[in-house]
């Protein structure tokens, strides 16, 4: 398999000359890209497969085996739908939305390490690099309500904005607690500062469960996710920022909510669980555990959605603001003291 | 003509026709989204220039946080585009005069020997960490400096916060520990009652009025 990569990689350069960089980075990124919408796609089917097991029904089970061509029948039925720009809206910011929303949350992923050393650019400053691409998928949501000149979009955009404004704090609060511990804002070194001898003892789900908490918590109000779901609230606004989309257009923030439920179950599995790292001493590391934690966090995503009622506003924003931040804020005290004393093991 | 300086010139032009856009463009909104395009590739140009932790704080700062505020502000005004034109004319000359004072400004600073000089920008090695630097710099070297911006800012935000909070006497609010502390006793009385038949008439009214 290394042999055959690295014959591949000359035959390439051969070929290629100083085009060669350019064309295997491409190559990189759709090998990043394709599977993530796969598992998007499959995301999709799980959540109604497993809501519908908590739920005692059975879930789609038509299409294919267990339904398992539920999610391209699904994608086949949009890509076919008319897409309706509304009359009064603004045409160009209207069809930009979608795009910026599924953007950032595609682009974040150039940082996130898969195992030791495999990842698209390793760049130094990942941990701000993330911060600043998940705080950019906002503009979709606020460009969809305003673009599509209706109440309900318009009113699902700003609870949507204030929403995440307010949660990233916490987050971004959570994230300085995890680099000082690691020390780096690596991520592929942050996992590696929680290699130790005792597996999961190492990891800084220990010292910092407060934060992990916290963090998984604004995850899924920041990919506004039930019970936090107030963007689209269709008992009280229909469905929100996108109730005048329609096909792709739809299809594409659908996507990007999927995503960005992928990508904090990553960066969670990463910054906490240990990515790639085993959890006990005797088993080798490898991706099939990063990819264990991050099925297990998502699992919680649709557990949170099949067991909670959503939030009322001012209670999501109560949380957020009086609770979330003060904890993180006092959290962030305690690590760094903790830090100069012997006690500080990690 | 190398890579990055094609680079450099697409950012620099993509920002120079964003902020011309963001006094130029009629919406108000459109021109915030300008701006949001103009911080954009500064940032571009910052990262060209190895300030890696400057650009993503720009775009994390100013593109993720402050200009969703302002974007939130300004689609709920409802703005008067005729009333917003008017006079343009009569206050011209004194823009023109403000901002030919600002370029003059800029052109005797960036000017300078100090600053400019055509200076190589030093490369540095892949492992250097600006962030690391920086934040040496800030807490070490500049510390109290540091430390008065933050209390400057920290007074401007509790006197924007005095200033404009007022609060309405009629105004209705949850008590939110009530609201926590509320057990199912409190609200909730469950009554025992027996099944009902429907054969016979006489207990079926007890029923009811149970």
């Amino acid at each position: 398999m290394m042999e055959l990569l690295q014959t591949l990689l000359q035959t390439g350069q051969e070929l290629l000359g100083p085009a060669w960089l350019p064309v295997w980075t491409l190559v990189k990124i759709m090998a990043i890209i394709v599977p993530i919408m796969v598992g998007v796609a499959y995301l999709t089917l799980a959540e109604r497969k497993v809501i519908g097991y908590m739920q005692i029904r059975i879930g789609p089970n038509r299409v294919g085996y267990f339904g398992l061509l539920q999610p391209i029948a699904d994608g086949v039925k949009l890509f076919f739908k008319e897409i309706i720009v509304p009359s009064g809206s603004s045409k160009f910011l209207f069809v930009l939305a979608p795009i910026m929303a599924l953007a950032p949350s595609l682009a974040a992923w150039a940082v996130v390490p898969f195992t030791d050393g495999m990842v698209l650019s390793n760049l130094n400053a990942g941990l701000l690099y993330i911060l600043a691409m998940t705080s950019l998928g906002v503009y979709g949501i606020i460009i969809a309500g305003w673009a599509s000149n209706s109440k309900y979009a318009f009113l699902g955009a700003v609870r949507s904005a204030a929403q995440i404004v307010s949660y990233e704090i916490a987050m971004g609060f959570a994230l300085v607690c995890v680099l000082m511990a690691s020390q780096s804002m690596n991520l592929g070194d942050i996992v590696n500062g929680q290699q130790g001898r005792f597996g999961m003892l190492n990891w800084y789900l220990l010292p910092l469960f407060p934060m992990f908490l916290v963090y998984l918590i604004s995850g899924v109000a920041e990919t506004n996710r039930a019970p936090f779901d107030m963007a689209e609230g269709e008992s009280e606004i229909v469905a929100g920022f996108h109730v005048e989309y329609s096909g792709m257009a739809f299809a594409l923030f659908f996507l990007a909510e999927y995503a960005n439920m992928i990508l904090i179950a990553f960066l969670t599995s990463i910054m906490f669980l240990g990515g790639w790292l085993s959890p006990v001493p005797f088993l080798p590391n490898g991706s099939i555990w990063l990819l264990g934690k991050v099925s297990f966090i998502l699992l919680l995503f649709l557990w949170f959605r099949a067991t909670f009622p959503r939030y009322r506003y001012d209670q999501l924003m109560r949380l957020g603001w009086k609770v979330f931040i003060p904890i993180t804020i006092v959290w962030v005290v305690v690590v760094a003291a903790w830090m100069q004393t012997p006690l500080w093991v990690w | 003509m190398n890579f990055e300086t094609v680079v450099f010139y697409v950012f620099a032009a993509l920002a120079v026709i964003a902020a011309s856009r963001v006094v130029t463009a009629r919406n108000p909104v459109h021109a915030a989204l300008f701006l949001v395009l103009a911080f954009c590739s500064m940032a571009g140009v910052w990262i060209l220039l190895e300030a890696e932790f400057l650009a993503i704080t720009l775009v994390l700062v100013y593109v993720g946080a402050v200009m969703v505020l302002f974007l939130f502000v300004v689609m709920m005004l409802d703005i008067n585009l005729v009333q917003l034109r008017e006079g343009f004319w009569r206050w011209l000359p004194f823009g023109a005069v403000l901002a030919g004072l600002m370029a003059f400004e800029m052109i005797w600073v960036l000017g300078s020997s100090k600053i400019s000089g055509g200076k190589e920008v030093i490369k540095h090695a892949a492992d250097y960490s600006n962030t690391k630097e920086l934040g040496r710099l800030i807490y070490t070297d500049y510390v109290y400096p540091f430390e008065i911006a933050a209390v400057i800012l920290l007074v401007a935000m509790v006197a924007a916060i005095a200033l404009t909070s007022r609060r309405r006497k009629d105004a209705k609010s949850q008590v939110v520990p009530e609201q926590v502390a509320v057990r199912k006793a409190d609200r909730l009385r469950v009554v025992k009652m027996s099944a009902e038949k429907h054969a016979q008439k006489s207990d079926s009214t007890a029923g009811v009025a149970q």
